[in-house]
C-alpha cells in the first residue's frame, strides 16, 4: 500500500471520533486504528528489509518529499507500536476518571492527530517541511499535557510550549543556513540524501553552525541537557498514555532528525560533529543521573530517565563506531518499549494510590500485587538489569565503546548508568516494599480500606502485558527482521 | 535593472533592517502588553517590505510570496486570533514585577545586538559575496533578543510577542541566504505564527481561568525541591 495512505490512517481517526457515537465508539477508532498503522508499518519495514520499496518511493516525482530508508522504518514501527499500547492502556486509563463525552472526544482526536504529525517526520525527505511537522507535534501534543488542566499541568504545558517554540525558532535558523551551505557548495535537491551527496563541496564554517543550531533548537526538544528543564514536568504532568507517547517515542522521533546530519557532517574535515554529541550526550546521562537521586515525584523519576536514555543514545552515535551505531538503534528501541511500559506500570500506581508522590507510597505490593510488581519490573527494565532489553542495547554500546579505545566515555557512561539504576531501584524500592510509619497501627487495627485490594482496569492490563513482552524477548533474541532493520538504520548514520 | 536602481533597492532594504533591529529594543524596553504588539505588528511589515526589496533587487517571485504571507498572517491573521482565543483583557495589561529594569535590560539587549554583529558578519561572507547585507547579522540580534525578552518577561503576551519576534529575526536572516528555498518558507512563516498563537491562546485562556490572571511567572511550583504537589487532585 502506498506510503501516502498509510500516513493518512490517523488523520481519518482524527476525524471519525468526532462523529459523536459514544465513548465506546471513541476507544475503539483510535485502537482500531493504531493496530491497522502497526500491521501497515510493520509490513512497509519488513517490504524495506527485503529490498522491496513501494512503488512511489521509486517515483522521481516523490523522491522530492518522501525517502523511506531503514532509519525512517526503525521510528515509524516504534511510533505505531507505542501507539497502539497506549491507546489500549488509555481506554481503561480515561474511563477512571468520568469524563464529559467532549473532553474525552477531544482527547482522543489530538491523540491521533499527535500519532498523525509524528508517523510523518521519518517519511519527509526535505528538511524545511520536517522543520513544520516538528512544529505540528508541538501543536497536537500541548493540549494533551495540559488536559488535566490543573495549575500544574498548565504549568508544565507552558513551559513545554515556550522551550520547545524557543527551540524551534533557532532550528529554523539551522535549516535555513543548512540550504544557504548546499547553495553556497553549487546547489542540489534539498532532501536528506542530496545533502549527503552535496556535502563534500559545502562550506565547513555554514555547515557547523548549522549543525550546531539544529543541535540545540530540536534537542530542546529532545530533553539534552542544558535545555531539559520543560522535560520533567511536561512528562510527569501530562495523563499517563500521553507520557508514554511524549517519553518512549516523540523525544526519538525528533533525535531522529538530529540523527540525519551525521552523515552530511562526516563529509567536513575537523567539523567535530561526533564529538559534540559524546559531550552533549555525557552531560545528559551524568545530570540526569544525579537528578534522578532527588525526585520527590515517581513520573518524574521516569520523566528524568528519558533525559539519560537521550543521553545514552546521543552518547553512542558520538562514538564513532560502526558497532556503537547499531548499539544507539537498539537503545531507540530498547527505550520506546520499555519506557511506555515504565509509564503504564506508573499510571496504575497512580489510579491505585491517587498520588505522585514517592514519600506517600509504601507497601504497594500488599494493596495492589500487580500494579507494584509492574513498577519494580519496569524500573529493574529501564535502568539496565539482565536480561532484559535495555541490558542487551547498553551492553552493546558499552562494548563498541571500550573496542574503539574510549576508555573515559564509556567508563562515564557505565558509571552515570550504574548511578541511575541505584537512584531509580531505591525510590521504587521504598514505594513497592517499603513499610509506611503508621502501617503498624493499621494492622493492629485491621482498617479494612487498607486491605482492601485494587483492581485495574482490563484493558490497562492488556495494554502492560503487551507492552512488556517486547521488553522481555529483546533481552535475550533479537528477531532476524529487527536484526537487519538495525543493521539497516545503523547503516543510515554513515556515509 | 541599472547599478543605481540595485544600489537603492540595498539601501532601502538596509533601511528597513536597521529600522527591524530597533522594533526588537522596543519590544524589549515596553511593559504595555499593547504597545509590544503594536511594535511587533510594526516589525512584521518591515519583514515583508525587507523581502519584497531583496525581491525586487534579486528578481525573486518567492520572495514576493514570502512579503505577501507576512503581509496577511501577522499584522492581521496574528491579532484576530488572539482575540479569538483569549481574553481582551490582556491587552490592557501591564507588566508590575520586572526582572530587569529598562536601562539594565537595555544595555544587555545592546550587548546580545553587538555579539550578533560579530557571528553573522563571517556567516554571511560564507555563503557568498553578493549575500553581503544587514539582514544576517540583524536577524540573529532580533534572534537573541527575542529570546531575552522570553527569559525576562513574565507576562504571558509579551513572552508571546517574544516567540514571535525571535522568528520574525529567523526569516529575516534566512529570506536573503536561502532565497531560493522556494514555497516552504512561505508556508514556514504561515504556520509557524498561526501555531504559536493559537496554541499560546488557548493556554493563556485556561491559566486565565484557572489562576485569575495571565501572570505566567506565578506558575512556579513544579520543582525537584518544593514537595510533590498533586496530591489533593483526583488521579488521572
Amino acid at each position: 500500500m502506498s506510503v501516502v495512505v498509510i500516513m493518512l490512517l490517523p488523520l481519518a481517526a482524527a476525524l471519525l471520533v468526532c462523529i459523536p457515537f459514544g465513548k465506546r465508539w471513541l476507544a475503539g477508532v483510535t485502537v482500531v486504528a493504531c493496530a491497522a498503522e502497526l500491521a501497515l508499518v510493520v509490513r512497509l519495514a519488513l517490504q524495506v528489509v527485503a529490498g522491496h520499496a513501494p512503488g512511489e518511493l521509486l517515483d522521481a516525482a516523490w523522491s522530492k518529499w518522501i525517502a523511506v530508508d531503514g532509519l525512517s522504518a526503525l521510528i515509524l514501527v516504534l511510533i505505531a507500536l507505542v501507539g497502539t499500547t497506549a491507546a489500549i492502556f488509555s481506554v481503561g486509563y480515561m474511563a477512571q476518571s468520568n469524563l464529559q463525552p467532549k473532553k474525552l472526544r477531544l482527547y482522543h482526536a489530538n491523540y491521533n492527530l499527535f500519532i498523525f504529525s509524528m508517523l510523518v517526520i521519518p517519511v519527509l525527505a526535505e528538511p524545511t517541511a520536517i522543520w513544520i511537522v516538528v512544529e505540528l507535534t508541538t501543536l497536537c501534543s500541548a493540549l494533551l499535557v495540559s488536559f488535566d488542566n490543573t495549575r500544574d499541568a498548565l504549568e508544565a504545558a507552558w513551559k513545554y510550549v515556550v522551550l520547545s517554540l524557543m527551540g524551534a525558532g533557532v532550528a529554523l535558523f539551522g535549516f535555513l543556513v543548512l540550504f544557504a551551505a548546499m547553495h553556497a557548495g553549487g546547489g542540489g535537491t534539498y532532501t536528506w540524501a542530496g545533502l549527503v551527496a552535496a556535502a563534500p563541496r559545502m562550506p565547513p564554517v555554514l555547515m557547523q553552525t548549522a549543525f550546531l543550531l539544529i543541535l540545540i533548537g530540536l534537542g530542546t526538544k529532545v530533553g539534552l541537557v542544558p535545555m531539559h528543564t520543560w522535560l520533567p514536568d511536561a512528562h510527569s504532568q501530562a495523563p499517563s498514555p500521553v507520557c508514554a507517547l511524549l517519553s518512549g517515542i516523540e523525544t526519538t522521533s525528533i533525535l531522529y532528525v538530529i540523527l540525519r546530519l551525521f552523515p552530511v557532517m562526516q563529509a567536513v574535515r575537523g567539523a567535530h560533529a561526533e564529538t559534540w554529541a559524546l559531550v552533549l550526550g555525557l552531560i545528559s546521562v551524568g545530570t540526569a543521573a544525579f537528578l534522578l537521586l532527588q525526585v520527590k515525584d515517581y513520573k518524574r523519576l521516569f520523566a528524568f530517565s528519558t533525559v539519560e536514555h537521550m543521553g545514552i543514545i546521543l552518547a553512542a552515535i558520538g562514538l564513532g563506531a560502526p558497532a556503537a551505531d547499531y548499539g544507539a538503534m537498539q537503545q531507540i528501541v530498547s527505550h520506546s518499549v520499555t519506557k511506555s511500559f515504565c509509564f503504564f506500570a506508573a499510571g496504575a500506581a497512580l489510579l491505585a494510590t491517587g498520588t505522585r508522590e514517592i514519600a506517600a507510597v509504601r507497601g504497594l505490593i500488599r494493596r495492589s500485587p500487580l500494579t507494584g510488581a509492574a513498577l519494580i519490573f519496569g524500573g529493574l527494565a529501564i535502568t539496565g538489569a539482565p536480561p532484559l532489553a535495555v541490558f542487551l542495547s547498553e551492553f552493546t554500546i558499552l562494548k563498541a565503546g571500550l573496542a574503539q579505545g574510549q576508555y573515559l566515555a564509556t567508563g562515564l557512561l557505565a558509571a552515570f548508568i550504574v548511578i541511575a539504576f541505584f537512584g531509580v531501584m531505591a525510590h521504587l524500592n521504598r514505594m513497592v516494599f517499603g513499610v509506611s510509619a503508621n502501617a503498624e497501627a493499621q494492622q493492629s487495627h485491621a482498617v479494612p480500606h487498607a486491605a482492601a485490594a485494587f483492581r485495574l482496569p482490563f484493558s490497562c492490563r492488556l495494554a502492560m502485558i503487551l507492552a512488556a513482552l517486547p521488553v522481555l524477548v529483546l533481552g535475550v533474541y533479537v528477531p532476524k527482521p529487527l536484526h537487519d532493520l538495525l543493521t539497516l538504520a545503523a547503516a543510515a548514520l554513515t556515509r | 535593472m541599472s547599478a543605481a536602481t540595485k544600489l537603492l533597492l540595498e539601501n532601502l532594504n538596509a533601511l528597513a533592517a536597521g529600522l527591524f533591529l530597533l522594533t526588537a529594543f522596543g519590544i524589549v524596553a515596553m511593559r504595555q502588553a499593547r504597545a509590544c504588539l503594536n511594535l511587533f505588528i510594526a516589525q512584521s511589515l518591515l519583514l515583508a517590505a525587507s523581502a519584497a526589496l531583496l525581491g525586487l533587487r534579486y528578481d525573486s517571485g518567492h520572495l514576493y510570496g514570502v512579503a505577501l504571507v507576512n503581509l496577511v498572517s501577522k499584522p492581521i491573521i496574528v491579532p484576530w486570533l488572539l482575540r479569538k482565543t483569549s481574553s481582551a483583557e490582556i491587552y490592557t495589561r501591564r507588566e508590575i514585577d520586572q526582572v530587569l529594569n529598562i536601562p539594565t535590560a537595555l544595555l544587555i539587549a545592546l550587548a546580545l545586538a553587538i555579539g550578533a554583529y560579530f557571528v553573522g558578519i563571517p556567516l554571511a561572507n560564507a555563503v557568498g559575496p553578493q549575500f553581503r547585507g544587514p539582514n544576517v547579522p540583524i536577524g540573529i540580534a532580533v534572534l537573541l533578543l527575542g529570546a531575552f525578552t522570553l527569559t525576562v518577561r513574565r507576562e504571558a503576551l509579551s513572552l508571546l510577542i517574544g516567540l514571535l519576534v525571535m522568528e520574525n529575526g529567523a526569516f529575516l536572516a534566512g529570506i536573503s541566504i536561502a532565497r531560493d528555498l522556494g514555497m516552504l518558507v512561505e508556508l514556514a512563516i504561515a504556520t509557524d505564527g498561526l501555531v504559536i498563537v493559537f496554541i499560546m491562546g488557548v493556554l493563556v485562556r485556561a491559566v486565565e481561568k484557572q489562576i485569575g490572571s495571565t501572570a505566567i511567572g506565578a506558575l512556579a511550583s513544579l520543582k525537584e525541591t518544593a514537595p510533590a504537589s498533586g496530591t489533593d487532585e483526583a488521579p488521572r
